[in-house]
């Protein structure tokens, strides 16, 4: 047996991998990362698979001791990454050995971070994912946030390569954020001024923002409907209940819902809401399904071109 | 049929703008002939009500690729046979003890219990959607007579297996949780269990009836107290 014990969970610690995707005709949602550039980071600098199962630790607060020798790696907000309480770089491979204690402190700027393993966590998939979703108890240990006491299973692997990315490449997390919107589903039900409002305002993240979804606070906008027959609900979408105030739905949505909905923000700007914390500021912009796909597939293009240095 | 944008990598049917038998037939029949003629641009399919969420790969094609798939499969299915979907028959032991709600519902729609037990379980409902929770399978309709708005305080907890009405919506319950549906009865038989196969007794489409059981029967076939 190796891996390692979970000393302190944080205040919220998920195992996720990519997410579980084709089950949501049974109601089960997609789960994975919410900044998924930082987990394929993470995995990347592992030299893993894309999509292998790794820790997203929101907040910080997590202290693991290994007992395995392998190469670990944190990416995404600016939590200090300390083992054996000297501070180690981020978006960094880093050698462990048994008896080491990795620490992830509390966000500086942003609000998650991604710890890989080389060969991933191991843990038994539910659905076809490791991903956790604790609003449906499925996924991780026993469905819930990482415990304390726990143990990850990983493989022992002290040869296992690694990387670091260079400081040039790694996102800015305390930039502003603009949302890249596609108007969609129930758009015409929005009048050219509700959509004006909606394009020119500047919304903040209120304390009601979690993986479901995150509810904005900013000038009411009012469609012409009050209610939709329920339908499916795409990752991204910005759904308007009665009180006008907008709410961007994300990994662990429920699957279908009866509120109108304006259009979706492309998930590579999701991934920047999910690294805001309550009180940020933020705007919308419009663009087509066909930027948006161009967009996708530069970003895509650029991962891959993108080539890590070895440690 | 009408499409339109829903997100990045997401377009969504609408068949109709109403809930109806055959509507609901149409979703599932889009559903059947979506995973067979595109299965590999597909990620995830989200059926409903009267519409259908299709989720596809983008770095396998784009929505124009997509639209033009989607035209080619679903092409005369407007004037096809609606698809009937199997019948399930889901046990239902209605009692004042397993549905706390039955003698306030009953009252209100001027009836006996007796009689809301015979309206309920005589009707042949279809299944809408499932949502709000992993299994929980939106029935319709429900007779207008037995029809009951939600209650005003959901309770903190639903046992799993609650037979509940809600507008002119039923459902089971698929696992204990707050629900402010009017309970009715206890069924037996789980509506999710993620270590059967299938995970799910209906899908969407499927046609559902309760048949009245007592409670040694509810408690024979598995029911839990």
């Amino acid at each position: 047996m190796s891996g390692f014990n979970v000393l302190q969970p944080g205040l919220l610690t998920l195992i996720q991998d990519a997410g579980r995707f084709g089950h949501h005709r049974i109601g089960l949602t997609t789960g994975g990362p919410l900044d998924a550039e930082a987990f394929s980071w993470a995995n990347r600098l592992c030299g893993n698979q894309p999509g292998a199962t790794a820790l997203e630790v929101s907040i910080g607060g997590l202290v693991l001791e290994a007992d395995v020798a392998t190469r670990i790696v944190l990416t995404g907000a600016e939590m200090p990454l300390k083992i054996n309480g000297v501070e180690q770089s981020r978006w960094h491979s880093h050698k462990v050995q048994p008896g080491d204690k990795i620490e992830v402190g509390f966000a500086a700027a942003g609000a998650r971070c991604y710890l890989a393993v080389s060969g991933g966590f191991q843990i038994t998939h539910s659905f076809s994912s490791a991903a956790t979703v604790t609003r449906e108890g499925i996924g991780g240990i026993d469905g819930q946030k990482l415990q304390q006491g726990a143990y990850l299973h990983c493989a022992n692997t002290p040869a296992a390569k690694g990387y670091r990315l260079a400081d040039e490449h790694q996102p800015d997390y305390a930039s502003d954020v603009t949302l890249r919107v596609i108007q969609g589903y129930q758009q015409s039900a929005f009048s050219t001024i509700q959509k004006r409002i909606f394009f020119s305002s500047e919304y903040k993240v209120t304390d009601r923002a979690d993986r479901m979804g995150f509810r904005l606070e900013g000038p009411e906008i009012k469609p012409s409907i009050d209610g939709i027959l329920s339908e499916g609900i795409c990752h991204g979408a910005i759904q308007v209940p009665a009180d006008g105030q907008p709410i961007i739905l994300l990994n662990d949505r429920q699957t279908i819902g009866g509120y109108p909905k304006i259009g979706s923000v492309i998930a590579a700007d999701t991934a920047r809401l999910t690294q805001l914390m309550p009180g940020a500021s933020l705007s919308f912009e419009e663009i087509s399904i066909d930027q948006a796909h161009n967009l996708y597939c530069l970003a895509q293009k650029r991962f891959e071109r993108t080539e890590p240095e070895a440690v | 049929m009408r499409v339109e944008i829903a997100g990045e990598n997401a377009l969504i049917l609408y068949f109709g703008e109403e809930t109806s038998p055959a509507v609901s037939a149409q979703v599932q029949q889009a559903v059947s002939r979506i995973e067979q003629a595109m299965p590999e641009l597909l990620i995830d399919l989200v059926p409903s009500y009267a519409s259908l969420l299709v989720i596809f790969d983008m770095l396998a094609c784009d929505h124009l690729e997509v639209r033009r798939r989607l035209r080619q499969c679903l092409q005369g299915m407007d004037n096809a046979e609606s698809g009937e979907g199997r019948l399930v028959t889901l046990p239902a032991w209605y009692d004042a003890e397993s549905g706390p709600d039955l003698e306030s519902l009953a009252e209100r729609a001027k009836l006996t219990p007796e009689e809301v037990i015979a309206i309920h379980s005589s009707m042949e409902y279809r299944v809408y959607a499932i949502g709000f929770a992993p299994g929980f399978a939106y029935l319709g309709e429900v007779d207008p007579r037995i029809a009951a708005p939600r209650l005003s305080t959901p309770r903190q907890k639903v046992p799993r297996g609650a037979v509940a009405i809600a507008d002119r919506q039923t459902a089971v319950y698929p696992a204990v949780s707050p629900g402010g549906w009017n309970l009715i009865g206890l069924c037996p038989t789980r509506m999710f269990n993620p270590d059967a196969e299938p995970t799910m007794p209906v899908e969407v489409g499927d046609r559902v009836t309760f048949k009245p059981i007592s409670r040694e029967e509810f408690i024979e076939l598995g029911g839990e107290l």
